[in-house]
C-alpha cells in the first residue's frame, strides 16, 4: 500500500515537473530509451521509419528494443509492483492500452499538447480522430487480422468469403486459427447467419456463446491453433494448412517478399490498432526524452514512412496521401493496405470495450472448449 | 569383431520367417504410407508384401540368396524412386538392402550364430529387443537435433524442407542464415552478452562451488546434509519459481536489469553442478595428503593450490563446463532478471521463435550444438584422464 501511494505521488509529481521541463524544451533528457515492441518485420518498420532517423538527428542517444509487447500488461504490472519500471515506451494493441490505462500503469496525455499537428494545421486530436481509444493511447497504425489461402490448394474456385473457412467440403484440409476466442467467435457467428451489427449482442448471451462454439465445433478437427503471428505464414509456406488467419502485414510479407503461392482473403477482416503507451511514473529526464521521441515518431511524415516497410495503414488521416512505394520492392503500397477500398468491402468492427469486459470469462470458456 | 559361430543356424519354419519379416514390413510400411498420406494402407501393404517375399525366399532355399537379395534391393530402389524421387531412391536402397539381409537372417536362424546355444527363445528375443529399444531411444533423443541441422542451410526463410532441398539441388541450400547471424546486430549483441555473462558466472560458480564442496566434505562441519540440500536447491526448485523470486528480490536491491544481476543469478544456477562434481571427485581424494603437506609446514592455502587442487581439477573443470552451459543456454531466469540490454542468445532465439520463425535460429542452434558437443567431448576426455590418474595413484 505504502509503495503504491508513493508511486502514485511520484507520478503526479513527475507529470507536473516534466510538463515544466518540457516547456523549456531540450533541457534535461536521458540519453537512452528502452522501446518495447513485437519483434519481426513490424519492429523493423519502426526501426527504419522513425528510430533510426531520430537517433541520427540526436547524436549520443541510444535506443534498446525489448520484444515483450506480447506480455506487456503482465510485465508492467510486475515492474510496477517491484517498483522498477525499466521501459520507456511500450507498443501495445488497443485493448491492452485500455487495460493498462484503467489500472493506472500507463500515463494519460493530451494529444494536442504532446503530438504535433498535421502539416495543414489540423489538430492532432482531430487527425487521429476516433483512433485515440483511450486517454493513454498514442496510435501508430491500423492493421487487420484476416485470412490467407494457398492458391494451389483451392482448385479453380478460390474462397471469397470468410465462411469458406467453415466449409470443409469445398475446401478440405487444415486451417489455422488463433488460439483465443477473439475474432474466432465473431467469425463463427457471422457464418452462422448473425448480422455483423448483432454479433456482440448475441455473444453476450449464453446461447449465443454456445452457438459460436457449436459453429467452431464443425471445423475443430481441421484446425491448427496458432499463438504467434509467424505461425500461419510458416504453416501456409509448408502447405500444412489450406488457409489461415494472421495479421495482414505477415501475409503481405509472405506473398510479396517471400513469393509464396498464397493470396489474401480480405472478407470480414477485423481492424485493430497498434500504438504507444508511456508507462506511468517515469523519472523526469526519461519522460522528457520519450516525449521528444514520440512527438517525432508520430508526425505525419514518419507514420507515412512506416508504410514503406510494412502494409499497415498509418493512424493519421493526413498520412494516407503520403503513403508511397515499398522501400525494397518498389511496388505501390496503397493496394496492400487493409484500409484500401477494394480490400475493405466487408470489414468487421472489433469492439474493444466489449472484449475488455468479457475477455477473462470467454478466455476460460474457450480453453475449456479446446480441451474437450 | 569375432567370427566364432557359437550356435549353428538352421532353417526356420516359413510361418516364423513370414511373420517376423511381415511385422518389420508393417513397421516400415507405416512410415512410407504416412509419408504418402495413408499410414494404414502402407502398414497393410508393407506387412503383406514382406511376408510373401520372406515366404518365397525361404521356399526357394539358400542357393538363390544373392540374386534374390539383389532383386529385392532393385525393386525397393525403383519403388522408392517412384514414390519420392532421388531421396526416395536412397531410402529405398537402404530399405531393400536391409530387408534382403533381414529375410535370410531370420529365415535361416542366423541371429543365433553369435549367441550361446542354451538360450531360450525369450532370452534371444530380449537380447535383440533390448538393442532395438536402446536404438529407438537414442534415435528419439537425437533425431530432433539432427533434423534442425540441414534445415539451417535452407535457402528459404521457412522451417521447410523445400523440394529443391529434398532433391539435393545445391540451389536449395544456402549459408544466408549463418551470414545473417554473423552480420545482424541483434544477434551479434546477443552473442556478445552471452559471451560476457557466461564466463563470469562460471568463474563465480566454480569459486563458490569448489569452496562449498571442500567445506561440506570435511567431517567436522555440522548440518552438512541440510546445507548441501540448500545449496543444490536451485537445481531442484522449478526454474520459473527461482526466476520470479529473483526478479522481485533483485528489483528491490537494484540488481534487476543489470549485468551483475544476471551474472549473479546464473552463478547461483551453476553452483549446484560444481558442488556435485567436485564432491564426487573429493570422495577419491586422500586426506592424508593434506595432513602430510601441513606436516611439512605448508599453510592451508598453499596446500589447497599445490596438493588438493591439481588432484580434483578434473571435477572442477567438468563442474565449470556444466555451469558454463547452464548460463549459456538459460532463458527463463534471464527473461526475468535481465532487461533488454542483457539479451542473451537463448533470449534472442526465444523472441525469434515467437515473433518471426526464421531459420537463423536453426543456424544458431547448430552452432550451439556444435559448441556443446565440443565441450562435452572435453569433459569426457577429462574424465578418462582422471580415471587413468586414479588408476595409477597408490591406494
Amino acid at each position: 500500500m505504502k509503495l503504491k501511494s508513493a508511486i502514485a505521488a511520484s507520478t503526479a509529481l513527475t507529470l507536473v515537473v516534466s510538463g515544466a521541463a518540457f516547456a523549456e524544451s531540450h533541457g534535461n533528457m536521458a540519453d537512452s530509451m528502452v522501446l518495447v515492441s513485437w519483434g519481426g518485420a513490424y519492429q523493423t518498420s519502426q526501426q527504419k521509419a522513425y528510430v533510426e532517423p531520430y537517433l541520427a538527428a540526436n547524436e549520443g542517444v541510444t535506443a534498446t528494443w525489448d520484444e515483450s509487447s506480447n506480455e506487456a500488461v503482465a510485465k508492467l504490472r510486475a515492474m510496477n509492483e517491484a517498483g522498477n519500471v525499466t521501459w520507456d515506451l511500450v507498443d501495445v494493441v488497443a485493448s491492452d492500452a485500455i487495460r493498462l490505462c484503467d489500472e493506472g500503469l500507463a500515463m494519460e496525455y493530451d494529444p494536442d499538447e504532446l503530438l504535433l499537428d498535421a502539416p495543414d494545421g489540423t489538430k492532432a486530436s482531430e487527425d487521429f480522430g476516433d483512433l485515440i481509444v483511450s486517454d493513454c493511447y498514442i496510435p501508430q497504425i491500423v492493421y487487420s487480422t484476416t485470412f490467407g489461402y494457398r492458391t494451389d490448394m483451392v482448385g479453380d474456385t478460390p474462397p471469397t468469403t470468410v465462411c469458406d473457412v467453415f466449409d470443409t467440403e469445398t475446401y478440405p484440409g487444415k486451417r489455422s486459427l488463433e488460439k483465443r476466442p477473439i475474432n474466432n467467435m465473431e467469425w463463427a457467428l457471422i457464418c452462422d447467419g448473425v448480422a455483423d451489427e448483432d454479433v456482440y449482442d448475441v455473444l453476450e448471451t449464453e446461447e449465443g456463446q454456445a452457438r459460436a462454439f457449436a459453429k467452431l465445433d464443425t471445423i475443430k478437427d481441421d484446425v491448427i491453433w496458432w499463438s504467434a503471428g509467424a505461425d500461419t505464414p510458416q504453416l501456409l509456406a509448408d502447405g500444412e494448412v489450406v488457409m489461415g488467419s494472421t495479421y495482414n502485414g505477415r501475409l503481405f510479407s509472405l506473398i510479396e517478399e517471400q513469393d509464396q503461392p498464397v493470396a489474401m482473403l480480405w472478407d470480414a477482416q477485423v481492424f485493430d490498432l497498434d500504438g504507444w503507451i508511456i508507462p506511468a511514473g517515469l523519472p523526469e529526464d526519461r519522460l522528457a526524452r520519450v516525449i521528444d521521441f514520440v512527438k517525432f515518431a508520430t508526425d505525419t511524415q514518419r507514420l507515412a514512412d512506416q508504410a514503406k516497410y510494412i502494409s499497415y495503414g498509418p493512424a493519421r488521416k493526413s498520412s494516407a496521401p503520403l503513403v508511397g512505394q515499398h522501400a525494397e520492392l518498389g511496388i505501390d503500397m496503397a493496394p496492400h493496405m487493409p484500409t484500401d477500398p477494394a480490400n475493405a468491402k466487408h470489414t468487421f468492427l472489433y469492439n474493444y470495450e466489449w472484449w475488455a469486459d468479457y475477455r477473462d470469462d470467454l478466455d476460460g470458456k474457450f480453453q475449456a472448449w479446446l480441451a474437450q | 569383431m569375432n567370427d566364432v559361430t557359437l550356435t549353428h543356424p538352421g532353417q526356420k519354419p516359413i510361418w516364423f520367417a513370414a511373420g517376423v519379416v511381415g511385422l518389420a514390413g508393417a513397421f516400415a510400411g507405416l512410415f512410407v504410407g504416412a509419408a504418402n498420406g495413408n499410414g494404414l494402407a502402407g502398414l497393410l501393404i508393407g506387412a503383406v508384401a514382406m511376408a510373401v517375399i520372406a515366404a518365397v525366399a525361404v521356399l526357394l532355399g539358400r542357393k538363390l540368396e544373392l540374386p534374390l537379395r539383389l532383386a529385392i534391393a532393385a525393386a525397393a530402389v525403383v519403388l522408392g524412386y517412384l514414390l519420392g524421387g532421388i531421396p526416395g531412391l536412397i531410402i529405398g536402397a537402404a530399405f531393400g538392402a536391409f530387408f534382403g539381409w533381414f529375410i535370410y537372417w531370420i529365415g535361416w536362424g542366423r541371429y543365433r550364430a553369435k549367441l550361446v546355444p542354451y538360450l531360450t527363445p525369450a532370452q534371444v528375443f530380449w537380447h535383440y529387443g533390448f538393442r532395438v529399444l536402446c536404438g529407438c531411444i537414442f534415435f528419439f533423443l537425437v533425431a530432433p537435433i539432427v533434423v534442425v541441422m540441414p534445415l539451417s542451410f535452407n535457402a528459404e526463410d521457412f522451417f521447410t524442407f523445400t523440394p529443391e532441398m529434398l532433391a539435393l539441388d545445391p540451389a536449395g541450400y544456402s549459408l544466408k542464415h549463418y551470414r545473417d547471424f554473423f552480420t545482424n546486430s541483434d544477434w551479434q549483441q546477443a552473442l556478445m552478452n552471452s559471451v560476457k555473462i557466461a564466463p563470469l558466472a562460471t568463474l563465480l560458480s566454480v569459486t563458490f562451488g569448489t569452496l562449498a564442496a571442500i567445506g561440506l566434505s570435511s567431517e567436522h562441519v555440522p548440518f552438512r546434509r541440510a546445507m548441501m540440500a540448500v545449496l543444490i536447491s536451485p537445481m531442484i526448485v522449478p526454474l520459473i519459481i527461482s526466476a520470479a523470486g529473483m526478479y522481485f528480490f533483485y528489483s528491490r536491491i537494484g540488481l534487476q536489469g543489470t549485468y551483475f544481476g544476471v551474472v549473479l543469478a546464473h552463478a547461483a544456477l551453476g553452483i549446484p553442478f560444481v558442488i556435485i562434481t567436485v564432491t564426487a571427485t573429493l570422495v577419491g581424494f586422500d586426506r592424508s595428503l593434506t595432513r602430510a603437506a601441513a606436516n611439512m609446514g605448508a599453510d592451508p592455502v598453499r596446500t589447497f593450490f599445490k596438493v588438493q587442487m591439481p588432484l580434483i581439477l578434473p571435477g572442477v573443470i567438468s563442474g565449470a563446463l556444466f555451469a558454463f552451459i547452464t548460463s549459456f543456454d538459460e532463458v527463463v531466469v534471464v527473461l526475468f532478471v535481465g532487461s533488454a540490454g542483457q539479451k542473451t542468445l537463448p533470449w534472442q532465439m526465444f523472441i525469434g521463435l515467437r515473433e518471426q520463425i526464421s531459420p537463423t535460429i536453426l543456424a544458431v542452434a547448430t552452432i550451439l550444438v556444435a559448441l556443446s558437443i565440443a565441450l562435452l567431448t572435453t569433459l569426457e576426455l577429462l574424465r578418462r584422464r582422471s580415471e587413468r590418474l586414479r588408476g595409477m595413484s597408490p591406494g
